[in-house]
């Protein structure tokens, strides 16, 4: 009795303090940043693209720009494919496969970032340069290979959400007549829509944080892209290029780029939270 | 004698278990035969033989035939998705889908293509009065089906069955997961549709066979032990299995 008290204790103040560490963190970035974003003003900060840290110019529109252009082209990539996967591995696989295939492509998240951007580099950009044109390092370099790397995150959640499906729907609409392709796409697909919503938000939340993969293939231009073969720079590749040098002012807005970021993240993981809180109520029945 | 359905020395085997030996069997077109016997003993495995089901199961081995109207429904080119037209199911647990009741209803008519000719609407209304569902769900069409009573789900379920126009009902003890003053509204409504449909309902309630059912089947262990109409099978059984079993003296 006693012991276990002292272990409940143990394990609060354990909990206690990952979550203060997180609290400090949130509250050590907005004090950092936030400060310059109300000097400089909304306006120069959000919707100027003249960044020039020297000038004391920090507008960082094509950088929000780029994120966007990356993580939407990344996620066109990774939805595709992703939701493709989850629908052959639960509708059209033998159940045996599927205890294989799955665990293989929940391994491709481990593969460390570097090594995808490093793939990148070596393989896409050069295709992209030599048969599209342009710099090959671009949005859409960047996009293929954030569309591969969300893959693990959105199969396996749609893979779950799909499972998820009670089979007396299944057995249902095969008994009315339906093959499995109708019964997917008129039935499963709606019967685990808010499943699949939150894996493909959970996957723009992780694409909007790569950082190292993206550096290594999107080119990191200053400029907003006209064009899906343009180099961009992301928020994230913003920070980590020149978080080494920077100082005073350029530091601040260095953090102000942060808070962004984290503010874009937490809508993704509040949006996929809410969905997904949603549909587990309504599918509570049975 | 007209038949519906028949099958000839069925054999079941799910992987090595024998869960279906020798069945042989008649069912009579509008009319509702019952199939009964304790739990296990392969009353749904049978049902479940006349739309094709059991082998979405894996390691499901069948031997023997099934007629329905006299032609082999294992026969090679036949059309499975006319078959399961043909020959409709209802679930024990009521299972309308996660969608509106409109949608529900017109499920069927949309894998099947809805022909020229045929207004939706109308035929969402006909199935549904055909269960006596319309006037309880005619303002609530758009709301999702699984706001409704489990009564009306059921019969939201029958309807959905209804909309595609079958010739068979098979019915998996489609009143145990209701209470029993909607039980009656279902029996009173199979009796309605053992006019035009041919009904092959499985039950664990005695009374409930001897209540709806022309004939009745009894199984026990795989075997089809007595098969014949209601009356004689309740009251003047010939086996000696049967007897205890509507006396009550089995599980
Ligand atoms: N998918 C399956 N794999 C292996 N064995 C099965 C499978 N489905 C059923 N069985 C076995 O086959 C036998 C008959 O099952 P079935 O479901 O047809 O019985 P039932 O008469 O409908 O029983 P209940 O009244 O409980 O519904 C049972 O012994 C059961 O364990
Ligand atoms: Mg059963």
């Amino acid at each position: 009795m006693k012991q276990d008290r002292f272990i409940a204790f143990i394990l609060l103040m354990l909990a206690l303090s990952a979550l203060s560490g997180l609290v400090l963190i949130t509250v050590f970035i907005f004090k950092e940043g936030l400060p310059l974003i109300l000097q400089t003003g909304f306006r120069d900060f959000f919707l100027s693209s003249d960044w020039d840290p020297k000038g004391e110019h920090f507008g960082i529109l094509s950088m929000i720009v780029g994120s966007l252009a990356v993580t939407v082209g990344a996620m066109a990539i990774g939805a595709v494919f992703g939701l493709g996967m989850a629908i052959v591995l639960t509708q059209f696989c033998p159940p045996g496969l599927v205890s294989i295939l799955k665990p293989l492509i929940e391994l491709l998240a481990g593969i460390p970032s570097v090594v995808y951007g490093f793939m990148g580099v070596v393989t896409i950009v050069p295709l992209i340069r030599n048969h599209l044109g342009g710099p090959g390092l671009s949005v859409l370099a960047a996009s293929i290979v954030l569309g591969i790397m969300v893959l693990p995150t959105v199969t396996s959640i749609s893979v779950d959400a799909l499972k998820a499906v009670p089979r007396a729907y299944w057995e249902g609409s095969v008994a009315l007549g339906a093959t499995k392709w109708q019964t997917t796409h008129m039935l499963m697909l709606k019967a685990a829509r808010s499943g699949i919503l939150a894996a493909i938000i959970l996957g723009m939340g992780r694409a909007l944080g790569e950082t190292m993969a993206v550096i290594m293939v999107a080119g990191n231009a200053l400029e907003i892209p006209g064009s899906p073969l343009d180099p961009v720079r992301t928020l994230t590749s913003n920070i980590a290029l020149e978080m080494g040098y920077a100082t005073g002012r350029h530091r601040e807005a260095l953090f102000a780029t942060g808070v962004t970021l984290f503010v874009f993240i937490m809508i993704f993981n509040t949006t996929a939270l809410a969905i997904s809180r949603r549909s587990a109520g309504k599918g509570g029945g049975r | 004698m007209d038949i519906k359905i028949e099958t000839r020395n069925l054999n079941l085997y799910y992987g090595a278990f024998h869960a279906l030996k020798d069945v042989t069997i008649q069912i009579k077109p509008q009319s509702i035969t019952a199939i009964i016997g304790p739990s296990g003993c392969g009353k749904s495995t049978l049902l479940r033989c006349f739309n094709r089901m059991n082998e979405l199961i894996g390691g499901v081995r069948i031997e023997g035939d099934i007629l329905l109207d006299g032609k082999d429904i294992h026969r090679q080119g036949i059309n499975l998705t006319r078959l399961r037209q043909r020959v409709g199911m209802v679930f024990q647990r009521p299972n309308p889908f996660p969608l509106s009741v409109a949608d529900n209803v017109s499920y069927g008519l949309r894998v099947h293509g809805v022909r020229n000719g045929i207004s939706v609407p109308e035929v969402v209304e006909h199935s549904l009065r055909a269960t006596f569902l319309w006037d309880e769900v005619k303002d609530k069409l758009d709301s999702p089906a699984l706001a409704l009573s489990p009564e009306q789900q059921q019969r939201l379920c029958i309807s959905r069955v209804i909309a595609i126009e079958p010739e068979v009902l098979l019915m998996d003890e489609p009143c145990s997961a209701l209470d029993p003053i909607a039980t009656g509204h279902i029996e009173d409504l199979m009796r309605d549709l053992a006019e035009r449909y041919t009904i092959v309902i499985v039950t664990h309630n005695m009374q409930q066979a001897s209540r709806v059912s022309s004939d009745s089947a009894f199984m026990l262990l795989g075997e089809l032990i007595e098969f014949g109409p209601t009356l004689h099978i309740f009251e003047n059984p010939s086996d000696k299995r049967t007897e205890d079993y509507v006396s009550g003296h089995y599980g």
